[in-house]
């Protein structure tokens, strides 16, 4: 035991001076701005080195500490590096004349005035917020009566819920260019009949009702499956109660469905405001955010579908204004932390209610 | 309980109707893929000009086209979205883990971040990160962007937060007694992880992994920002994006393109429906 016990002691310390030593060189390469291959995987062997060290290290006492520490490392490091790092840096880098690669000066809360001075961007936050009214509201009622049929009893519920939901499992790229494909060549061939000879994407207001229909049709059959499972949660004895007591279908469900599932109706409302919030991928693939604004606070508009996301991916990737692109990200994170805050707000007065 | 039977057929017509209507853009992706581009335009919704050679001229035309590299983006797919979600799990497991079973100051602080980054939106870090990625990988000689291990990393970092959550919750409804007992028998701390708490978490594992895998699998911004849109490494959405690109109306290669792209979800959802769909909900209700 004795003789085992210094065999992993003598391993640890191998390791774990193998591991520093490698990593202390490859940080030693890095900061003399040498251009040696190696010095990556080195690094990487080193951190794994030393961390295995530390694992092997023979200690009754610390062992806890060291797994509790390596256990959390792959995932805090992750998270620091894509997550934590970025957003102060984008912060930081919405104060600055930053053009994505370096920055040369502070220029205060200059982007912060010129994208609130920016028709086009104004226009796309009023867009949004209609978008996300409309979707809420459409969204919760649709994906509330498919729930509705979902949960009465008919035949093939099964293929019917299936088939509801199957939309919400294709990306919104491809999603995006299948309905590109029905509006310009599938309903323009109803529509010409009619007298409509354009295609419903040319006509910026009809181009957005399309972008609402594409995502409700999206995402309705994801919130009907929220709603079925509240819907099951209503006790039998109290629907019985209540078809016992006279009342019919609509008071049934006025009376004691609906204020039954409150929670899930919050859930699926907040579910649907972010979700509509964030909103890219259809935009992007259906309109491109494309469509003419005649007279919007003086001036012409040439992205009259384009919504918040899309309007700071053109403003950084398209227009290469990375600075005003990241304003417009923090003031987008901003708003939807407001919502996220009055999201728990609202579940937690509700909780305490019941 | 009056007019059940009528109920139940009205019902039932109205089912039909609206499964016509989510159904209906599918049907004319596999409708039209049939059929050569003449045929699409001239009829889009008719079985007029359908035949099964000109399927497979489309399959072929598009699969062996250079600009789309079908095989290459759906395997780089197939491998990002795997090794993300293995990792994940693991790693997540081994953090929720971590930080459920020690009332800390340190894990309740770590605890509370994490739940708080599940509000910054995806644009509020994706310059930063662009950048991020590509000077910390050109300073320490590991490419970041345009490469796999690169994009596993960052799907590590963003899908974290949402794994931990769900999986501390989990983790707190499994007895602490477990794991008192393993240690009396003389289980390492490790040991007790991997051999019993972490078969435990088979359930919620499964439902973690459909969020991710759907969210990983679909995504389209991170990697079209990561990879670039004419990279050399490419997922399926950045593929089909750069594809449909290049080839303005072209609808028999975009729609060929598109069936190609939506195949292997959907064979996977016919395979694991009720898991999918349990998956799904379960992560919203939490």
């Amino acid at each position: 035991m004795a003789e085992n016990s210094k065999n992993t002691k003598l391993l640890s310390v191998v390791l774990l001076v193998a591991g520093i030593a490698g990593l202390v060189i490859a940080l030693y390469l890095d900061f003399t701005r040498s251009s040696a291959a190696f010095r990556g995987p080195l690094l990487v062997i080193g951190a794994i080195a030393a961390l295995l060290g530390l694992y092997f290290y023979p200690t009754v006492e610390h062992h806890r500490s060291i797994i509790n520490f390596i256990f959390l490392f792959p995932l805090l490091f992750a998270f620091a590096v894509t997550v934590i790092i970025p957003l102060v840096l984008g912060i930081f880098y919405s104060f600055t004349d930053w053009n994505g690669i370096r920055l040369t000066s502070f220029v205060g809360f200059g982007n912060y005035v010129s994208m609130f001075k920016d028709p086009a961007f104004i226009w796309s936050i009023l867009l949004t917020f209609l978008f996300v009214v409309f979707n809420m509201v459409l969204i919760n009622i649709v994906g509330f009566l498919l729930a509705l049929l979902c949960t009465s009893k008919m035949r093939g519920v099964n293929f019917f819920r299936a088939s509801y939901f199957l939309p919400n499992l294709i990306g919104g790229i491809v999603l995006g260019y299948i309905w590109q494909f029905v509006f310009n060549n599938v309903l323009i061939q109803v529509t010409a009949k009619w007298g409509m000879v354009n295609s419903v994407l040319a006509n910026t207001k009809t181009a957005f009702a399309a972008i609402i229909v594409v995502y409700v049709w999206q995402y309705a059959g994801y919130i009907m499956l929220i709603y079925v499972t509240g819907l099951t949660t209503v006790p039998k004895d109290v629907l019985e109660a209540s078809s016992i007591d006279g009342a019919d279908a609509l008071t049934t469900l006025f009376r004691i469905k609906i204020p039954m599932i409150a929670a899930t109706i919050t859930i699926c409302t907040f579910l649907t405001l972010t979700s509509a919030f964030k909103q890219f991928d259809v935009n992007m693939a259906l309109t491109n955010g494309s469509g003419s604004v005649a007279d919007f606070m003086g001036s012409y508009l040439t992205n009259g579908t384009q919504m918040i996301a899309l309007n700071i991916y053109n403003t950084a990737i398209t227009k290469n204004a990375y600075a005003l692109g990241q304003a417009k990200a923090v003031f987008f994170f901003i708003v939807l932390a407001c919502v996220s805050i009055l999201q728990v707000r609202i579940s937690n007065k509700k909780e305490v209610e019941m | 309980m009056r007019m059940k039977k009528s109920n139940k057929i009205i019902f039932t017509i109205l089912g039909i109707i609206v499964a016509a209507y989510t159904l209906f853009p599918f049907y004319l992706v596999v409708l039209n893929t049939f059929k050569n581009a003449n045929g699409i335009v001239s009829n889009p919704i008719g079985f007029g000009g359908v035949s099964f050679s000109q399927l497979m001229t489309n399959i072929s035309s598009v699969v062996n086209n250079s600009n789309f590299n079908f095989w290459y983006a759906f395997g780089t797919s197939v491998i990002i979205t795997i090794i993300s979600l293995v990792l994940l799990a693991l790693f997540g497991g081994m953090a929720a883990w971590v930080i459920c079973r020690n009332k800390t100051k340190w894990s309740t602080v770590i605890y509370m971040v994490f739940i708080a980054s599940m509000i910054i939106p995806f644009q509020v870090v994706m310059l930063p990160l662009i950048s991020t990625f590509r000077d910390v990988g050109q300073f320490v000689g590991i490419s970041m962007l345009q490469s796999i291990p690169g994009i596993v990393f960052a799907y590590c970092g963003f899908g974290g937060a949402m794994t931990v959550f769900i999986l501390t919750g989990f983790i707190k409804g499994i007895p602490y007694e477990l794991e008192e007992a393993a240690a009396i028998d003389g289980c390492s701390p490790e040991g007790t992880f991997f051999r019993i708490i972490f078969p435990l978490l088979t359930p919620v594992i499964t439902t973690v992994t459909i969020l991710n895998g759907m969210w990983i699998w679909n995504d389209y911004l991170l990697p079209s920002l990561m990879l670039g849109q004419n990279g050399k490494v490419k997922t399926l959405p950045v593929a089909v994006q750069a594809f449909v690109g290049s080839y303005v109306k072209q609808w028999d290669l975009i729609l060929t393109a598109a069936l190609l792209a939506i195949i292997p979800m959907i064979v996977i959802f016919l395979i694991a429906q009720k898991q999918i769909m349990n998956g799904m909900v379960e992560g919203a209700i939490k």
